[in-house]
């Protein structure tokens, strides 16, 4: 198939970026979308042009690499997937498509379709732990009984990859459904309700320093986020948030 | 505390408990308003205790007010600063795709519906200040008239078109803001259990019996006067 591609392209943080119109023929339906993407950068490289930056390591779904908006939506099209699982054959001959990096104020462009999520890190970092020795004589996580509703949903909530699909998908750029998610998957087992209270505290404060905007619960987060994180959780976080401020 | 209310999930639920406090306000107003329906003394007797009872005007007025300009505020405050969380916007966002046009458009429904109370404050909820409190006239009575005033000015109120047409289309937008606002309200303050499906449609019965009565009565007094 041959498509057209409207690609955003900035040569660094500093530079203002444009939207960039490019042909790709001969195109597989087979093909991932990334894939397609390595051929489109292949003729670049061969007339001397500078390839697309874009994000993408594992290619299998899992790792949260790859952050292509794609026709206005993260991930593209598709639901409970990730860009690398996205193929060719979900589009038409002759389509265009509109390739941008996420956009949000706390994740600033570094280079065309890359963007900075450190953001999430240092999110990460100011809560999304626990503290256990390590010294040696570590318990067995076995050895303390916990439901297996709360097992599940914790684990449900863990599932989250950090791509940031949330931010990219959310008219606010909020990133409550990530925070939410690493809030939960501790606050539902018994290791976790130790911190519970500085964690959110922290994790929430750490967000809102980084410029992400409020949740106003569209809803959107959850539709397109690839591992299929329930809003339940910023529920859950509000309810955290506030026992932790309140009581 | 100041840390507390600066926060994001704080201002989320002081949005919402602001729009459970006009949710319940919004039920009492209409159930006055439906009186209106059934009997002329009905609606005047309930409007005359409402606008003369102490407790109701010193006391649960002024808090109304500032429930009122509090979600304003605040709604427009924290659209501001989301519209800023995204400083290069997309060439192509695909909204549609995952969230109701409601939950992305509050702030137009609820701007509609600011433009909604200034007309209706002009119409009625001013004239009343002056009437009581600028002229002191507590009587309900019009000068040289039996009876209470209140179902005559409805009336009167609702004769020409273009109010009824705003008011109309005003119910409407809030029926819309009210179809994401309440369950969203619920969500932000992290209620989320067993009976959130029953919140959710507690929610869209009441998006819709709430502004329909508005409109029947509106429609009823223009069509009935």
């Amino acid at each position: 198939m041959n498509l057209t591609l409207k690609i955003w392209r900035q040569r660094g943080p500093q530079d203002k970026g444009q939207m960039v119109e490019y042909k790709v023929t001969d195109i597989s339906e087979h093909m991932s979308f990334l894939e397609m993407m390595d051929i489109l950068n292949e003729s670049l490289v061969e007339k001397d042009e500078e390839p697309i930056a874009f994000d993408h390591d594992c290619r299998e779904g899992i790792c949260g690499m790859c952050s292509l908006h794609i026709n206005g939506e993260p991930h593209g099209p598709d639901r409970g997937i990730t860009t690398c699982q996205l193929h060719m054959r979900t589009f038409k001959d002759g389509d265009t498509i509109y390739i941008e990096p996420w956009r949000a104020k706390a994740f600033p462009v570094i280079k065309d379709l890359i963007v900075d999520r450190n953001a999430f890190e240092r999110i990460q970092q100011a809560g999304g732990y626990i503290s256990v020795n390590t010294s040696g004589n570590t318990q067995d996580a076995n050895a303390i009984p916990i439901p297996k509703l709360d097992a599940d949903l914790s684990m449900d909530a863990a599932a989250c990859i950090g791509c940031g699909a949330c931010v990219a998908s959310c008219k606010n750029s909020s990133a409550m459904l990530f925070v939410s998610a690493k809030v939960s998957q501790f606050a539902l087992l018994p290791q976790g309700k130790v911190e519970a209270a500085d964690r959110v505290r922290n994790m929430v404060a750490q967000m809102d320093a980084e410029g992400f905007g409020n949740c106003t619960n569209t809803g959107a987060c959850e539709v397109e986020c690839p591992k299929g994180i329930s809003l339940d959780n910023i529920a859950r976080m509000n309810r955290e948030y506030l026992k932790a401020s309140i009581i | 505390m100041s840390g507390f209310l600066s926060s994001s999930i704080a201002r989320k639920v002081a949005m919402a408990l602001s729009a459970l406090f006009l949710i319940i306000f919004l039920i009492i107003h209409l159930a006055v308003n439906l009186t209106s329906l059934f009997s002329a003394d009905a609606f005047n007797e309930a409007s005359h205790f409402m606008g003369t009872n102490p407790v109701i005007q010193f006391a649960m007025q002024p808090v109304l007010i500032f429930g009122v300009v509090f979600h304003f505020v605040m709604g427009f405050v924290l659209e501001l600063r989301n519209k800023g969380a995204r400083n290069v916007k997309y060439a192509k966002f695909n909204g549609a795709a995952s969230s109701t046009w409601m939950s992305r458009n509050m702030v137009v429904s609820g701007a509609v519906i600011l433009a909604f109370i200034v007309i209706h404050f002009l119409d009625f909820w001013i004239p009343e200040l002056n009437t009581k409190y600028v002229l002191g006239d507590m009587s309900g009575v019009l000068p040289g008239e039996e009876g209470y005033r209140y179902f005559a000015e409805l009336q009167h109120k609702f004769v020409p078109v273009w109010r009824v047409a705003a008011y109309v289309v005003a119910f409407v937008l809030l029926g819309l803001h009210l179809a994401h606002g309440f369950q969203s309200a619920f969500q932000s303050m992290g209620f989320n259990n067993k009976y959130t499906k029953c919140v959710k449609t507690l929610g869209v019965i009441y998006s819709v019996v709430i502004p329909l009565g508005f409109i029947i009565v509106a429609l009823f007094h223009h069509f009935n006067h």
